[in-house]
């Protein structure tokens, strides 16, 4: 079925399906990021600073995933925090094993219970090589699992995304609730050792960091991939008429688990990657609030854009930082202004600045035919 | 017995509190299909409202009776105004006016933490519901306290109030015109423009109400409307968008299902087994209890 | 047309479709040859479209519906898909993001596997590079579908259902809203492709049904009344009264006021 003719007019090159999807060289930005994170970044931040972006850059990670489920599938997920704290969680859960050492528990469990042994649902992640394949896949079976029973029964747009943030405070609420074995409120805090390095080392601290970029480089390439795949192609398709699709003879819900599951994955990977940088793990991390945050970046950088959603994501991070510390009321007028803003007057995030003042130029020859 | 009556009242009281909370949204986003995440704080803003009456009137009752009309007036005539500043551009983007109004929410908790503070404030109930009745005497007894009757009674009269304005009124006409076929409204005269608003008026102004009760359990603070918004949405996703008999039984029968769990597991446990029902649920019937079956292809 | 055998043909007995109560389809046999091209018509309301529904899975039905030898009632609409029927509906319904080429792309795929999806398209399908000659749009292969005029969009339906390789085509007045020489086009279309496919088209345009229908049936509240040749059912007495009566006065789609939405309760 697959063969192709060269002789149709613009067989191979297909301009119109890549101009529509990207507006910059891949390849060319592509080597320009790599350059600023790897190069310039390391170079020109303090050992603080760098740390503050590998904290940004893990919001990027989850932004990618967002991109990819929203952007292009229109599955609106607010409750990646809960993906982002499973990857955290069981990131954290084997550090803080680690860090008690051999025959002792957490020192959290020493405090608030009378445990002398780990849980029984801990042990397993005592073992590095578990805790890191959980750190993503604990994720993608949770989403692959909710995702099956949502998207057959066709529960989609508004019922989705609330059905996911009530997941997002069920989640939270949870964590708090189970204080002896998850730290409740506090989270697992007070983290030290990665993997035998000491975290309290800036040399390590700067690993931490080029371990991030690079996984944010790489899952920037996968999710490139993907999207200009013909399963994201398909994946459009499903977004703009998941009916339409299903005619055609395909299942939109295995079209959409997809999507749901990788963003699942990356924002796992993407907690997981966190506490190292910061140290900590925590229901406040998780809920409500931060999950709908983490739309937030990828909204207003563009949320059908890796580029947008990714320097969006980041850019949202950064201004919270250095907003919220001195004024921290104005900041949360900002956010609330820059969600109405980027959602009702710029649904196309910053990233369609540059499309919609590229249109206006071309219209001027033609006559007003854009549908 | 006594144990199982005490569940089952508290269950009808939890259920009540949710049916207050949804039952603005079962017009919101029942009827017109806006989501609307400032709901919580219009909410909190018909509990600040009874805040500042009851500083200003000095008698508990009073103010409390002052304060239910007063609370629909403020917090509906905030919804009008969302709705014609931001609802109205958006009525074809769901999604997205659901983030829109998300933003919305978070300014509005800033102002009330700069105009209250951040602490939590209390109302004084007043005294008549301050009691209790005694059901059962003697050893076990079962009392059902006054404030969750109230509760209760004002959940009965506002479901009333709200579903004989829509079957009876000229204004009910309207909005269901509107709702069932907008374009055939619109060619028909009804202004759809001032109907929305007005619907909107009346959906907010009943989240200011259920605020007024939210007051007689619980503090009043910056994130009330938070954190039952989310339960109050459940209500109408799981009662069936466009159906208020839906989401009256769905309250009630949530409220019975999360005091039954707590009573034998705990609040946390508890919350995520709802909503694991919830999915569960949905899975039989994905448009909700009751729905409204369409050939259309959306 | 010569074989008989029925490896693609359309068997509908007794088949029944319910709205809370209003009864949209009631008691409907209909049989379709292999290669027909095939016309229902019927005023508003006779069940034309819900039938359709019917066929592929969007709504339940009772009854039978056999398609090359197999039952499809309770089959889901993508099951049904894939056993070799394509629809369009009454406005047109293409993926408007998506240009031309990667909308016939898509129809093309429901049997890839996962690899091929995870790789990028890499110049044109051969079935895509024919569809896009047929139905004309080779020219506009680049086009975001959203930008085509509204005959360009029924007609990459229309290809979408040759790529998808369909052996039965359902099609929900596809010459609506277009000009004279567009529809004359799409007829001859039709034609063309009923030899190898068979088609049948909902229509409510009485000289292009004349013009192009192989055979006809006739639909009233819910029921087949009529089926024949176009000259048949002309004759036909009972068709006169409640339908074709009225279609000599130009205006057929108001003939008879009929509900258009069933599903009002």
């Amino acid at each position: 079925m697959t063969t192709t003719t060269p002789l149709a007019p613009k067989a191979g090159r297909l301009p119109g399906g890549r101009r529509r999807f990207t507006a910059a060289r891949p390849a060319a930005g592509f080597v320009a990021a790599a350059l600023v994170l790897f190069a310039v970044a390391p170079l020109a931040l303090s050992d603080f600073r760098l740390g503050l972006l590998a904290k940004y850059l893990c919001t990027a990670i989850v932004a990618v995933g967002i991109c990819l489920a929203w952007g292009r599938g229109g599955l609106l997920t607010l409750g990646q925090g809960v993906f982002f704290g499973l990857g955290g969680y069981a990131m954290a859960m084997h550090l803080k094993i680690a860090d008690a050492g051999p025959g002792h528990v957490p020192d959290f469990m020493q405090l608030y219970g009378t445990a002398t042994e780990l849980p029984w649902w801990w042990r397993p992640f005592a073992n590095p090589v578990f805790a890191i394949a959980a750190t993503v896949l604990l994720p993608m079976a949770v989403a692959a699992i909710l995702g099956s029973f949502i998207f057959r029964r066709r529960v989609k747009g508004a019922y989705f995304a609330i059905l996911s943030q009530a997941l997002a405070a069920a989640f939270a609420i949870w964590l708090v609730g189970q204080q002896a074995t998850t730290g409740g409120t506090n989270g697992l805090t007070d983290i030290q050792g990665f993997f035998g390095y000491d975290l309290n080392d800036p040399v390590n601290q700067r690993m931490v960091y080029f371990v991030i970029a690079a996984v944010l480089l790489l899952l920037i390439a996968l999710a490139r991939q993907l999207m200009h795949s013909r399963y994201g192609e398909l994946l459009v398709a499903v977004r703009d008429s998941e009916e339409r699709v299903r005619f055609l003879g395909y299942d939109p819900a295995n079209v959409k688990l997809v999507a749901y599951v990788v963003a699942a994955g990356m924002a796992g990977l993407a907690g997981a990657l966190f506490v190292p940088a910061v140290g900590i793990i925590s229901p406040a991390l998780v809920g409500i609030v931060p999950s709908i945050e983490l739309v937030i970046g990828a909204a207003v950088g563009g949320r059908a854009s890796l580029t947008g959603a990714v320097l969006g994501a980041i850019g949202v991070a950064w201004a919270r930082t250095a907003l919220s510390e001195e004024f921290p009321a104005a900041w949360t007028y900002f956010q609330g202004l820059l969600f109405i803003v980027a959602l009702a007057f710029l649904p196309g995030g910053l990233a369609s600045l540059a499309a919609i003042v590229k249109r206006r130029r071309r219209n001027q020859g033609l006559s007003g035919d854009t549908a | 017995m006594t144990v199982i009556l005490g569940q089952l009242f508290t269950g009808v009281s939890i259920g009540a509190v949710l049916l207050l909370i949804a039952l603005g949204l079962s017009l919101t986003f029942g009827q017109m299909n806006v989501i609307n995440m400032a709901h919580g704080e219009f909410i909190m803003a018909g509990a600040y409202t009874t805040y500042v009456l009851q500083k200003s009137i000095s008698g508990a009752g009073i103010s409390l009776i002052v304060a239910l009309p007063v609370a629909f007036l403020v917090s509906g005539a905030l919804g009008a105004l969302l709705e014609w500043l931001l609802i109205r551009r958006l009525y074809l983007r769901p999604l997205d006016t659901l983030l829109v109004t998300w933003g919305v929410s978070l300014m509005l908790q800033q102002l009330a933490r700069d105009i209250f503070g951040a602490p939590n404030v209390q109302t004084r109930a007043p005294d008549v519901l301050t009691g209790h009745i005694t059901v059962i005497g003697g050893d076990d007894p079962l009392t059902f306290a006054n404030s969750r009757l109230f509760i209760l009674g004002l959940a009965v009269t506002a479901v009333v109030a709200l579903s004989l304005t829509l079957r009876l009124t000229p204004l009910g006409r309207r909005i269901r015109a509107v709702v069932q076929n907008r374009d055939l409204a619109e060619v028909s005269g009804i202004s759809t423009g001032r109907v929305d608003r007005t619907a909107f008026f009346i959906g907010s102004g009943l989240a200011g109400v259920a605020g007024v009760a939210l007051t007689l359990v619980g503090p009043i603070g910056p994130t009330m409307g938070t954190n039952v918004i989310i339960d109050a949405f459940l209500v109408i996703v799981v009662g069936g968008i466009g159906q208020l008999k839906g989401s009256v039984i769905v309250a009630f029968v949530l409220g019975a299902l999360q005091s039954v769990l707590e009573y034998s597991t705990t609040v946390s446990v508890a919350k995520v087994l709802v909503l694991v029902a919830i999915v569960a649920f949905l899975q039989w019937r994905p448009q909700g209890l009751y729905t409204l079956r369409t050939r259309s292809l959306v | 047309m010569t074989d008989f055998t029925d490896s693609a043909g359309l068997e509908i007995r007794e088949l029944r479709v319910t709205f809370d109560g209003f009864t949209a389809v009631d008691g409907v046999d209909l049989d379709v040859r292999p290669g027909d091209l095939r016309f229902l018509i019927g005023p508003n309301g006779a069940g034309k479209t819900t039938l359709v529904d019917a066929v592929t899975g969007l709504v339940r039905a009772t009854g039978s519906v056999r398609f090359a030898g197999a039952d499809l009632l309770g089959r889901s609409v993508h099951r049904i898909a894939r056993s070799g029927i394509g629809r369009t509906f009454q406005t047109a319904a293409v993926f408007e993001e998506l240009t031309v080429l990667q909308n016939l792309d898509i129809a093309a795929g429901a049997g890839r596997g996962a690899l091929t999806m995870l790789r990028r398209r890499r110049g044109v399908p051969e079935s895509v590079a024919r569809a896009l000659e047929t139905v004309g749009l080779t020219g506009l292969a680049d086009s975001p579908a959203g930008t085509l005029a509204h005959g360009q969009k029924q007609w990459l339906e229309i290809g979408m259902l040759l790529v998808q390789d369909v052996r039965l085509l359902l099609l929900d007045e596809p010459v609506a809203g277009m000009s004279q020489d567009e529809r004359q086009a799409t007829g001859e279309l039709l034609q063309r492709i009923s030899g190898e496919r068979t088609v049948v088209v909902i229509e409510h345009d009485m000289d292009f049904m004349r013009s192009f229908a192989r055979s006809v049936s006739v639909l009233h509240a819910g029921r087949v009344l009529s089926e024949g040749t176009v000259a048949e059912v002309q004759a036909d007495p009972r068709v006169q009264e409640v339908y074709l009566g009225h279609t000599r006065t130009e205006d057929t789609s108001a003939a008879v006021p009929g509900p258009t939405a069933v599903q009002e309760a």
